[in-house]
């Protein structure tokens, strides 16, 4: 059987209802929460600040540290707490994509803290905490070329569809999903974050960009609106 | 996990210890009022049972997960629970990343024991086969903004958390837990009910819910869980915590205005997780 | 353009185009774009066009007035905390006259706040210095913390806004640049006060702030 209605009946290149809003930890220099459907993160940003152990510092830049948790009753079988391969490399792509906008010259030798946590996971955690971090990180008045948009991209079958959910990555027909997770700046459109999980044939590859880029755009929009003061949520 | 110290201005530290002076703290509250607090349930849609607790500016998530095991020996018919508690580095600018200290562990264990003392959760009615299997209740507490008096709020977050938990379906003939699939059962719960106060002890004064400036200043403080099963309150926990001394009188008097804000209190804060239990059907 | 009307602005944002314009605090130009690179307020000049923060820690410069509290004591002067990732310090040669090595803990302990001037920076190090008539030890009252972007607001124009603040509640209050204020006045003085500046944190952004104020400091009159 092939693909052609999604099992939320979203159309292909369709978003879940979305949430976004900033300012929602009192204590951090810079909050937000971003919601794909029932995928929830929320992100604070504490910084720049002094970085202890003094010999982690780069003296000549400014370091960003992410971290990323899943809540253990985020997910369907609780997750024991703590970190782990997954959240550490999480955490690492967070931060490589954060640090290719941030302006890392301005406080030299020290770090910026940025906190993801899942509240709620339904597939595309990576990419709503992405999404969280830079509102945060903006929200926080750090230096910024630009925001950074992330979306899931996935090939379920022969179609290639946007935003895909736990019950589209687990679909199995068609040889299984191919989950794509793309990170894409707000102005130059260049891929700061990029990862395949899965099968698909090269010459379709260009499709997933471009769905990523599109999705992408609709994403920053949504998080401009909050930045500046909207309290979004699609789902009422 | 690391936290940092920080430091209070000690001109601060003499104006909090001046009003208390004239019975007064700073913002007018009262030395046994609460801040204002907002209960929000069901905020996590896979756990089994979720609320969020604000106290003022301090914010608590708590989630119930359910799973089966093997009984512990001496308690074959009986189900388990285990309380866990963090700071994420999220909520304050003190809290870094790392195992949990010692801090949040006290805190989940504090919590645990007035919930499992009370009698609040039916061990008995947990258990699947005796012997063999009995369902596990653990409940997570995570810290997401730091305003003082976690210790209450987490307390009061798990609590909201048990109430408003359903079952995830047990399939008989598998015998193993369908993730995922509610059922429309809750916890077996009594009326029970914990309700943990915990007094912050500056220069003397005896607070109720600290912020976080008077607990930073504070020497110590005094954790007192109770529940009223019949006409009698009852204690189900103590602890005291920090470096304060108290004598026989304070305790006494601690315990003595613990009935009076279990009173005041109490009824309120379950009147409106019964009502919002209500709502969610 | 009116003071009240301006805009709030995200990175990456394209503020205004046109070859006229240049790029101001926190903003590029690409071609004929200007281009925001950070969250806060436009401010268009006749041609600069800059943001003016809302948000972020505090950036210091040479003769701010600062508030901090010592940290810790060394050899030859005070460590101070004022905010943000920066190492200040105030050395004994700025204090008064019979501060030196042996009696430091006379003049200031650690936890006293004082009322400084940011003499020199060298980043992340910040050298304080006392010599000036309102600075110095900061006795009774309490200090509270803001964001140091929302300071001016705070002050006012021609330090209007704090004026009215002081009258109002019969205190004295110093405000410095890096968000940290000291407020003095009898208990319940220095709570409307803080209370008044707080609303101006929140506010700060949005129109008929003073309006706001003065109607909040008329009611708590009463």
């Amino acid at each position: 059987m092939v693909y052609t209605k999604r099992t939320d009946g979203r159309k292909m290149d369709q978003l879940r209802p979305i949430k976004a809003e900033v300012g929602i930890i009192p204590n951090a220099d810079g909050s937000a929460l971003f919601a794909y459907g029932d995928t929830v993160a929320i992100a604070g940003v504490y910084g720049p600040k002094h970085l202890h152990p003094q010999h982690l510092q780069n003296p000549e830049k400014c370091t960003i540290r992410c971290n990323y948790n899943m809540l253990p009753f985020s997910v369907t079988e609780r997750a024991r707490p703590g970190p782990n391969r997954r959240s550490k490399e999480i955490a690492l792509i967070t931060e490589n994509a954060l640090s290719t906008v941030v302006d890392l010259d301005r406080f030299p030798g020290t770090v910026i803290d940025v906190e993801i946590v899942i509240l709620q996971a339904n597939a595309s955690t990576r990419c709503a905490g992405i999404n969280a971090a830079a509102m945060a990180l903006a929200h926080a008045g750090i230096v910024m070329k630009e925001l950074v948009s992330s979306v899931s991209i996935g090939k379920i079958d022969d179609k290639i569809v946007t935003d895909i959910t736990k019950e589209e990555e687990d679909h199995d027909l068609g040889g299984g999903a191919t989950d794509i997770p793309f990170t894409i700046c707000s102005n130059s459109k260049k891929i700061v974050h990029l990862q395949l999980d899965g099968k698909i044939p090269t010459k379709r590859f260009n499709e997933a960009i471009d769905a990523a880029i599109s999705a992408c755009e609709k994403i920053n929009q949504y998080q401009i609106r909050a930045l500046k003061g909207e309290k979004i949520d699609e789902n009422k | 996990m690391k936290i940092n110290s920080v430091r209070i201005p000690n001109i601060n530290k003499r104006k909090i210890i001046e009003s208390l002076g004239k019975n007064k703290r700073l913002n007018n509250r009262g030395l046994l009022d609460y801040r204002d607090m907002n209960i929000e349930l069901g905020i996590s849609k896979n756990a089994e049972g979720s609320a969020r607790v604000k106290i003022g500016k301090t914010e608590i998530i708590a989630g119930v997960k359910l799973s089966t095991q093997e009984p512990y020996p001496d308690h074959e018919d009986e189900g388990t629970m285990s309380v866990f508690m963090e700071f994420s580095p999220l909520c304050g600018e003190r809290y870094e990343s790392g195992p949990p200290k010692i801090d949040s562990i006290e805190i989940a264990r504090i919590v645990d024991r007035g919930i499992r003392e009370s009698g609040f959760i039916d061990w008995k009615a947990l258990c699947i086969k005796k012997n063999e299997k009995v369902w596990s209740i653990m409940v997570d507490i995570y810290c997401i903004n730091d305003d003082g008096n976690i210790l209450d709020a987490s307390s009061m977050a798990a609590i909201a958390a048990l109430q408003s938990a359903y079952f995830p379906r047990y399939d008989e003939k598998e015998e193993k837990v369908k993730f995922g699939e509610f059922t429309k059962n809750k916890l077996p719960l009594t009326k029970n009910i914990p309700f943990q106060m915990t007094f912050y002890e500056i220069k003397e004064n005896l607070l109720l819910d600290a912020d976080r400036e008077e607990e930073d200043i504070s020497n110590g403080r005094f954790t007192i869980t109770l529940s009223q099963p019949k006409n009698e309150k009852i204690i189900n926990a103590l602890q005291k915590g920090g470096k304060s001394a108290f004598s026989s009188q304070e305790i006494n008097l601690m315990i003595e205005n613990s009935e009076k804000i279990y009173d005041t209190y109490f009824l309120k804060i379950d009147n409106q997780i019964k009502k919002l239990i209500k709502t969610k059907n | 353009m009116n003071k009240e009307e301006r805009k709030i602005v995200v990175p990456g944002e394209i503020i205004v185009s046109g070859e006229k314009y240049l790029p101001g605090d926190f903003t590029i130009k690409n071609k004929e774009d200007i281009i925001a690179n950070r969250y806060g307020l436009v401010d268009f000049g006749e041609r600069i066009v800059k943001i003016i923060p809302i948000s972020g820690i505090f950036e210091p410069r040479r003769g701010n007035v600062v508030i901090g509290t010592v940290r810790d004591i060394s050899f030859n002067g005070y460590n101070v905390e004022i905010g943000g990732p920066y190492s200040a310090f105030l050395p004994i040669m700025e204090c008064p006259r019979f501060v030196n090595k042996e009696n430091l803990l006379d003049f200031a302990k650690i936890g006293d706040s004082l009322a400084f001037r940011i003499v020199n920076i060298k980043k992340p190090s910040i050298d304080l210095g006392l010599k000036s008539r309102n600075l110095g030890k900061l006795n009774d009252g309490r200090i509270i913390k803001i964001n140091s972007h929302k300071v001016p607001r705070v002050i006012g124009k021609e330090g209007s806004m704090i004026n009215l603040i002081k009258e109002k509640t019969n205190t004295e209050i110093t405000v410095g640049q890096n968000g940290f204020i000291w407020i003095k006045g009898e208990l319940e003085n220095e709570e409307k006060a803080r209370d008044a500046i707080k609303l101006i944190e929140k506010e700060s952004i949005f129109n008929g702030l003073t309006q706001k104020v003065e109607e909040f400091l008329k009611i708590k009159e009463k």
